[in-house]
């Protein structure tokens, strides 16, 4: 049972971090490419994290809790990287397929 | 008090740190925990110049369950955008203007964006008034910035900053 649960959850987070790296080799500007490892690989890498977490914690002795820190370490670290990315890059007027916000002081 | 203990909630957040990150419970590492946590912010004084209060903390509970279920959504949303294809992307950079002004809560407000749907935060202008975000596709900007202010901004700002 608890295998099939492990599997379940090792194969979701797998298929979402492909996903994310696919959106970066697929998607058509800087910005758009930000999305994909910002958010799929948000709940793949969860997933991975949570599975991890029970597999510890069934096969051995006590409750193995490091993944909870990988967790809080990713959400601190990813949006604050990919807000710098996107400010460096409005910063040097990377080409965009949105229109670039009109009052842009980012750039000055 | 608050010359011995400046940040107690920074105190408990960097003991219970420091319990993760040796992954065992034992008096001795509580006891280490707690020294640590006590004297951090001692050394971090500059970075809090603000106490961090949290003034409704089933607020905050149900601001987590929100984020919590964004994400899982949000990442099936972006999932499916990319599978889609990107031709039928129609990404748009929206100005939040901002109700929130503590430093903390805007950099939460921030961190949120870029972790929910399809929404990056990518600058906060220099006044702290209005945060530019790149969504990777919509078609109603307004709506958009709507949601993010009812959704995230309403109750960060009832946490962080609303005086009772």
């Amino acid at each position: 049972m608890i295998d099939i649960l492990l599997s379940v959850l090792i194969l979701t987070g797998a298929i979402f971090t492909f996903i994310g790296s696919l959106g970066l080799a697929r998607l058509r500007d800087f910005y758009t490419r930000l999305h994909g490892p910002t958010k799929a690989t948000t709940l793949g890498v969860g997933c991975l994290l949570i599975a991890s977490a029970l597999y510890f914690s069934v096969r051995e002795e006590g409750v193995s809790l490091h993944e909870v820190l990988v967790t809080l370490f990713l959400f601190i670290t990813a949006p604050v990287s990919a807000h710098l990315l996107a400010k460096a890059a409005l910063h040097l007027k990377v080409r965009s397929l949105a229109a670039t916000p009109p009052d842009n002081d980012a750039a000055d | 008090m608050r010359r011995l203990l400046p940040h107690p909630l920074l105190t408990v957040s960097l003991a219970l740190l420091w319990l993760l990150l040796v992954n065992q419970l034992s008096a001795g590492h509580i006891v280490l925990g707690a020294l640590l946590g006590w004297l951090i912010p001692f050394a971090t004084s500059r970075f809090w110049p603000e106490q961090i209060r949290v003034r409704h903390p089933l607020t905050l509970l149900r601001f987590l369950i929100v984020f919590v279920i964004d994400i899982v959504r949000g990442s099936f949303h972006v999932a499916y955008l990319i599978l889609l294809g990107p031709a039928r992307l129609r990404p748009v950079f929206v100005a939040v203007p901002l109700a929130l002004r503590s430093d903390l809560a805007i950099s939460l407000l921030a961190n949120t964006i870029s972790l929910t749907p399809g929404t990056v935060s990518a600058h906060l202008s220099a006044d702290k008034r209005t945060l530019i975000v790149h969504t990777l596709d919509t078609d109603d900007a307004a709506a958009l910035v709507a949601e993010i202010k009812q959704r995230y901004e309403t109750p960060l700002k009832k946490i962080f900053e609303q005086e009772d």
